[in-house]
């Protein structure tokens, strides 16, 4: 492990955190920020530089959905599935995505292009269902829109 | 100190300030049922089942975690608190597997305890159980993470009491689940195996490695001369699981028991307590006189030494090399013993009884551990297992007669007995270390100022104009503020705050060992500790150097202390571990 | 520049010397954008500059509320009259330049009513809605700290360090009634007395805006529309506890939210209205952000401070409370979004006023977000004390698509449900827990007869047990253990003894939770076990889903008389279960149907039964 593996912009992050109190979840987020999600050794590296064990680290990070300890497909899909939305038909939009998709929740797409996950509500409600995709949002989404967002999302990059 | 007056189930009472309502209701003659609360840890208030009604509060209150105040009116129990504390029982047990008859914990576990007490004869709510593999990957402890009713308290040892942080609560929410951090292995976390957790948890979810059957095996085998040897610490506890008040000082029955179970050897670690206070006095003497690093810090304590090589190995040459009593008890039967008795050291086995997990990863945790040609130590067993075996053999513990151990390797002083508790070495080092610098015997071989509780102690000790600056640590997680001390005072170039230093990782020391009988409180640490200093009282040579058979293995067979022989064989070396291995 | 108390009264008189022009305003938060306000801007912004329209403004604000007819564009005319347009994509969007503002008649489509008058408008006419802690959404443009100066912004902070002691800062807060608007409805001001009544070195005032609750969006609306009303209010909380430290909480879900907070608190500084010696004072005050990270359970206060302090969020019990000991050990007071941004006005306008407005224990007003099945589903402020039908029927435009309303959801997943009998029970904080919900945080979600109260409380639990920490057994074992019955009720495989179980169970879990999660987590079941008994025995007894809903007790079968044989429905189904010839009567092979409902979404002749 050496610290030449972090990027000058997180080691920078860390640097101005370091001394702050209760640094880490926010020093996690920029590091899932950066890579999409928690490599391993980057989280011992964290644990070194913060001097935080590396147990107490695992033990957040396995707390917060939010964090990943496995790599997102290249473009992320998260369908909301807050009351409103469930009430609305969420559900029949990740059963949708998972059809057009091929795989499951939670997983990614084999060519690595696509990972869904159902989220809690974004807030958003009054457009129920919702979904974002690399963090833009889609309300009053429609199955029938779904090929079609796909490939323009699979397009656009 | 102002009182506070409150009310428990009607009747008054005054309780300082900061007790709890659980202690609070014992002053009533109430025992409030309890599962994740310990008396050594702060409350983490998990388990729900001790609920009790304050008055003026919609909800039920913890009494673990809810301190007395002034005028509060308490229920401890109604209908309705035991109804909700069965409920929360059942549900417990929904995800427990009913496995008592093979589990380490068998009649003497909190949640069986609670189910026997609350006439649990069915768990209305369907099974569920958790697939989750046993790790027993290391040589001390095993984790059974099915059994795991996640009351915390191995966390909560091993970081706040440990300052280890091998374990930690891993996901959330029903997946919660106790484990080392990154998919490791115990054995490939930071994990010392002091078994503080395995002596913390209430039901059979962390335990000792149960190495009995190997004893047994090798009691079995005709051609296996075995040896035993006993700690310090196992005579004043192994009563408690034969009904006797923790304290009772039972050396002599122990022998006896020992013997029954087919050693054919009984010897004692007390001997070699005196034998390392030689080794390692005379060593302290050298660093002090001829200028060597200090502090000494000693290293008798396994996990310890496994602490310091993984966190703190800047200290490497600060450790005294001589081995711990255990191990040089191992290599004297393998060598001195085997010679004099005749037996063929291939074909002797030699068995410790320990307070301790971490011995069992110590009897191999390097070469030197291997000194007299052979592993020194074949097997390290806690008292809880020996407790076991003397059941397994039907001997009448409470009826056995006072014996005497074998001779050569046996007669202690009370500077050996001493190691038992903190401050015991420290105290049995001093009483010789004032021969050593003075030649001449001390006239009062108490050590107040290093006996005690205290998580750090410090004492200054004036040999005759020499003034020795010592300090003890006990719970391992104390000792990072006296390292850090030290390696200030070495960053500013200052003169090292202390010349010698004990550390046991074990709270109380060993006396409160991860392999003692399970319930130590500081209330039964207190007991074995006066069990401790009771026996070094009425021991009629209080210091290691009078051990006569200890100067009669010098002159027999080591030399003299720190000689070439004594170097062999006891003495270890110390090497930097990587905290995480994978 | 920094201000001081005289330069900030000189500037806030220079802002206010408005000249009559014609303002045009895009709500522009999250929900805004997601329907495509971005290009209504654009296409605004662009047809203005084509048409050469000299004195139009044009401005971003936060969100109207009216998030079923989002984008949502206002314009106020010159002349003080104003107008709401909804749905307004590119192409209305240039007719509103085109007509609207180049000729001065106003559109006849897509126009909304005004949901609020402005509070600051003394001659507004009284309308349904009334907004306090939404006054500025809206209104002024979240990302210039002007605007916010200009509508008394940070005048509650300049009263309160030169006009007021902490102590009557306490007093005017209590005697407003005021109660914390995250879900308890604890006084604000006796939690600010009992900080600063604590001594301590350091204190904290805590801002709560991790907003977890599914279907509501009430503290990201304020954030995103008005966030230095809650700047100001923290700083108020502050000067009266004695803290000079402030932290918000808030969801990573929101990153426009957390984008123009950023924004608003470098402005701020920039004006010494936050950091050293605000206004010139001695009164220092420092605000930063902590970022959630997906966990339900840090919306509770301990839960919150653990993971402020880079920790696992699991509650701890209390007393002690976070007033007494708090972060990191110290006093800190913990409120919500709504709750500060509503601190100012009773601080300008005084607890008198705040105080006779609402019902005899719950004050002021509260914001609700009305999601599900609702016609116009968005966000309102309006007066304790105002019933649900209100609510639906008056200002939400009643049930969607015309059916029957069934039961309102308050208090989110951890609430209870209202059914028809209480339409009118007015709502606050006790007549609200006497009917077995909560007021919560302010989400309400409309149900109608399609949903399944079985289903529908399965889902709630599905959401507690995935948020639960883990730490304590009640709520740990007991959620699943209640899901998982409630899973095989709605699959026809319930107990008769299941109804009891969920009791058991749910007593326990309320008494011996360790805190809000666990122990409100059994409402849904036992508020719908109440007032739906029926429908649950319906499920275990009969097998049946009266609403239709539960996939596993549905059969779909084809009527005779009304088939007319178009085949719609065989060519549909999945499994090709259908049989039947051009004209002729179809069959469901019953042993193959796999209740995906196609059939019946096909049938225009209404011949499929579901049942
Ligand atoms: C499980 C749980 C989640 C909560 N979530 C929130 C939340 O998202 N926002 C909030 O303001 N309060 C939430 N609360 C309430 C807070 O614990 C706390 O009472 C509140 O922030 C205090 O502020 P107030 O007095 O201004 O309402 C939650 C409580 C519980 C038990
Ligand atoms: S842990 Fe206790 S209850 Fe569980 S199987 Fe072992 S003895 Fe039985
Ligand atoms: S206690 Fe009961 S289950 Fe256990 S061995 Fe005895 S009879 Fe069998
Ligand atoms: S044996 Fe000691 S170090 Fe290892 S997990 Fe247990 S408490 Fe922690
Ligand atoms: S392993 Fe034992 S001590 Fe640790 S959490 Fe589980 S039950 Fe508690
Ligand atoms: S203090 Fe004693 S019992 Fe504890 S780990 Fe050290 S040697 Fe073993
Ligand atoms: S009630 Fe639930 S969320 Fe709250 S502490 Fe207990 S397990 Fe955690
Ligand atoms: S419900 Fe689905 S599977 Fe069944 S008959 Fe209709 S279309 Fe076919
Ligand atoms: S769609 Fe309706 S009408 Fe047409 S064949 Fe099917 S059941 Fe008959
Ligand atoms: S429930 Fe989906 S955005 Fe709120
Ligand atoms: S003993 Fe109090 S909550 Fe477990
Ligand atoms: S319009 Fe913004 S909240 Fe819906």
């Amino acid at each position: 492990m050496s610290k030449n593996k972090l990027p000058d912009e997180l080691l920078r992050f860390i640097d101005e955190w370091k001394d702050k109190r209760g640094n880490l979840i926010m020093v996690l987020h920029q590091v899932q920020e950066h890579f999409g999600y928690i490599p391993r050794e980057v989280a011992f590296e964290v644990a070194d530089l913060l001097n935080v064990p590396v147990a107490k680290i695992y033990g957040v990070i396995t707390f917060y959905h939010l964090f990943k300890l496995t790599k997102p497909g290249r473009n992320r899909i998260a369908v909301c599935m807050g009351t409103a939305c469930y009430l609305k038909g969420g559900e029949d939009i990740i059963l949708e995505l998972e059809r057009l998709l091929g795989v499951g929740i939670n997983t990614v797409t084999p060519d690595g292009e696509f990972s869904m996950e159902a989220v809690r509500c974004i807030g958003c409600c009054g457009l129920a269902p919702v979904m974002t995709i690399n963090g833009e949002v889609y309300g009053n989404v429609k199955k029938a829109e779904l090929t079609k967002i796909l490939k323009k999302v699979k397009g656009g990059k | 100190m102002n009182m506070i007056e409150l009310e428990i189930n009607g009747i008054p009472v005054s309780v300082k300030p900061g007790t709890s309502l659980i202690n609070a209701a014992k002053l009533v003659g109430v025992k409030i049922p309890t599962l994740c609360y310990h008396s050594d840890l702060e409350p983490w208030a998990a388990c729900g089942i001790c609920v009790v009604k304050v008055e003026g509060s919609p909800k039920m209150l913890r009494a673990c975690a809810t301190a007395a105040g002034p005028g509060m009116k308490v229920t401890t129990h109604d209908p309705e608190i035991v109804n909700v504390r069965r409920t929360v029982l059942e549900l417990i047990l929904s995800t427990h597997p009913n496995d008592c008859l093979q589990c380490s914990r068998n009649r003497n576990c909190e949640l069986q305890t609670l189910a026997e007490e609350f006439g649990i004869r069915e768990v209305p709510f369907e099974k569920r159980l958790r697939d989750l593999p046993v790790d027993n990957s290391t040589t001390s402890i095993v984790l059974n993470p099915e059994k795991c009713i996640a009351c915390g308290r191995c966390a909560k040892v091993c970081q706040n009491m440990q300052g280890v942080w091998a374990l930690e609560f891993i996901g959330r929410g029903e997946k919660t689940r106790i484990a080392p951090a990154a998919d490791v292995t115990l054995d490939e976390s930071p994990c010392i195996k002091c078994g503080q957790c395995t002596a913390h948890c209430p039901v059979g979810a962390i335990y000792e490695k149960d190495q009995t059957r190997e004893v047994w095996n090798a009691i079995e085998e005709n051609k296996k001369h075995c040896v035993v040897q006993i700690a310090p610490a196992v005579r004043v506890a192994i009563g408690e699981a034969f009904g006797y008040e923790p304290g009772e000082v039972l050396t002599g029955q122990l022998y006896a028991a020992l013997r029954r179970l087919g050693f054919n050897a009984v010897f004692d670690t007390n001997f070699t307590a005196d034998l390392t206070i030689m080794e390692e006095g005379a060593e302290f003497v050298r660093r002090m006189t001829e200028g060597g690093v200090l502090p000494q810090i000693t290293s008798c304590c396994p996990a310890w030494t496994d602490y310091m090589e993984k966190f703190s190995p800047d200290f490497i040459p600060n450790f005294s090399t001589a081995k711990s009593p255990q191990q040089m008890l191992g290599a004297m039967a393998k060598t001195y013993y085997a010679q004099k008795a005749g037996v063929d050291p291939k074909n002797m086995y030699v068995v410790s009884v320990m307070p301790c997990t971490a011995k069992k990863f110590e009897v191999s945790r390097c070469e030197t551990m291997t000194s007299s040609g052979f592993q020194d130590v074949d097997v390290s067993i806690t008292t809880r297992e020996l407790a076991r075996m003397i059941k397994q053999a039907g001997i009448d513990f409470r009826n056995l007669p006072n014996e005497e151990p074998d001779s050569l390797l046996a007669e202690y002083s009370g500077a050996g007995t001493i190691f038992g508790v903190t401050g015991g070495v420290m105290e049995a080092a001093l009483r010789s270390a004032y021969f050593l610098i003075t030649k001449e015997d001390l006239k009062d071989v108490h050590f107040m100022d290093v006996r005690g509780m205290k998580g750090v102690k410090a004492a200054e000790v004036d040999i005759k104009g020499t003034k020795i600056r010592v300090a003890v640590a006990h719970q391992m997680g104390n000792v990072e503020m006296l390292l850090n001390q030290i390696r200030e005072a070495k960053a500013k170039g200052e003169e090292t705050p202390f010349h010698f230093i004990e550390v046991m990782a074990c709270r109380g020391g060993c006396i409160g060992g991860g392999g003692q009988p399970h319930g130590a409180t500081d209330a039964i640490r207190a007991k074995r500790t006066a069990g401790i200093y009771t026996d070094d009282e009425k021991s009629v040579r209080r210091c290691s150097h009078h051990n006569p058979m200890i100067k009669k293995i010098y002159e027999d067979f080591l030399g003299k202390p720190l000689g070439h022989k004594a170097h062999e064989l006891l003495h270890t070396g110390y090497q930097e571990r990587k905290v995480y291995k994978k | 520049m920094k201000f001081t108390r005289d330069t900030l009264k000189t500037h806030r008189d220079s802002l206010r010397v408005v000249k009559a022009r014609t303002t045009v305003l895009v709500g522009m938060g999250t929900c805004g954008i997601a329907a495509g306000a971005k290009a209504a801007f654009q296409t605004l912004e662009k047809a203005i500059a084509d048409k050469g329209l000299q004195d139009v403004v044009l401005k971003r604000t936060g969100c109207l509320g009216l998030c079923f007819a989002e984008p949502t564009v206002e314009v106020k005319n010159a002349n003080g009259t104003s107008t709401v347009y909804g749905n307004v994509d590119a192409a209305f969007a240039e007719r509103i330049v085109t007509e609207h503002l180049a000729t001065g008649t106003p559109l006849t489509e897509n126009v909304y009513e005004q949901p609020a008058a402005d509070l600051f408008d003394e001659d507004a006419a009284p309308l349904k809605q009334m907004r306090i802690a939404l006054r500025n959404c809206a209104i002024i443009n979240p990302e210039m700290i002007d605007e916010y100066i200009a509508r008394d912004g940070y005048a509650a902070l300049e009263k309160a360090l030169f006009e007021m002691t902490p102590d009557e800062v306490v007093k005017e807060v209590t005697d407003s009634g005021l109660r914390g608007r995250g879900g308890a409805g604890f006084p604000t001001g006796r939690k600010w007395m009992f900080t600063k009544n604590t001594p301590a070195d350091q204190k904290y005032i805590v801002c709560n805006a991790d907003e977890g609750d599914p279907g509501a969006y009430m503290d990201r609306s304020v954030l995103e529309g008005d966030p230095h009303s809650v700047l100001e209010a923290m700083a108020v909380a502050g000067y009266t506890v004695g803290a000079n430290q402030g932290f918000i909480y808030i969801r990573a879900e929101y990153p426009l939210a957390i984008d123009r907070l950023n924004l608003a608190i470098k402005q701020a500084k920039e004006c010494g209205l936050l950091g050293e010696k605000i206004l010139g004072t001695d009164f220092s005050f420092d605000i930063e952000l902590r970022l959630g990270a997906g966990a339900f359970v840090c919306g509770e206060e301990t839960a919150l401070l653990a993971s402020i302090e880079g920790n696992r969020g699991m509650p701890v019990p209390r007393p002690p409370f976070p007033a007494v000991k708090g972060l990191w050990g110290k006093p800190t007071v913990i409120n919500n979004v709504e709750t500060y941004a509503t601190i100012p006005m009773i601080l300008l306008k005084g607890s008198k006023w705040f105080n006779s407005i609402g019902t005899a224990t719950s004050k002021g007003t509260k914001v609700f977000a009305v999601t599900g099945k609702i016609k116009n589903s968005g966000l309102i402020e309006v007066p304790m004390g105002i019933t649900l039908r209100e609510i639906i029927y008056n200002i939400c435009g009643g049930i969607a698509s015309g059916k029957k309303f069934k039961a309102a959801q308050t208090g989110g997943p951890s609430g209870g449900c209202i059914t028809a009998a209480f339409l009118d029970t007015p709502i606050d904080y006790e007549s609200l827990q006497s009917i077995g919900s909560m007021m919560g945080s302010g989400g309400m979600i409309i149900m109608d007869e399609d949903d399944c109260m079985v289903d529908v409380t399965k889902f709630y639990l599905e959401f507690t047990v995935d948020e639960s920490c883990g730490k304590c057994a009640p709520c740990r074992i007991g959620g699943r253990t209640c899901y998982n019955i409630l899973d095989r009720i709605s699959k026809g495989k319930g107990q008769p003894d299941d109804l009891q179980k969920l009791k058991d169970i749910g007593h326990a879990m309320r008494k011996a939770s360790l805190c809000g999660l666990g122990q409100t987590a059994p409402n849904p079941f036992m508020s719908t076990m109440k007032y739906f008994e029926e429908e649950y025995r319906a499920h275990i007894e009969d097998k049946k889903c009266p609403a239709g809903k539960c996939k596993d007790l549905l059969t779909y079968t084809i009527d005779e008389a009304k088939c007319v044989g178009c085949t719609a429905c065989a060519r549909r189904c999945p499994v090709s279960c259908i049989s039947g010839q051009v004209k002729k009567l179809h069959v469901i092979d019953q042993s193959k149907c796999i209740k995906c409902g196609q059939c019946y979404e096909a049938c225009k002749f209404d011949a499929v039964k579901k049942g």
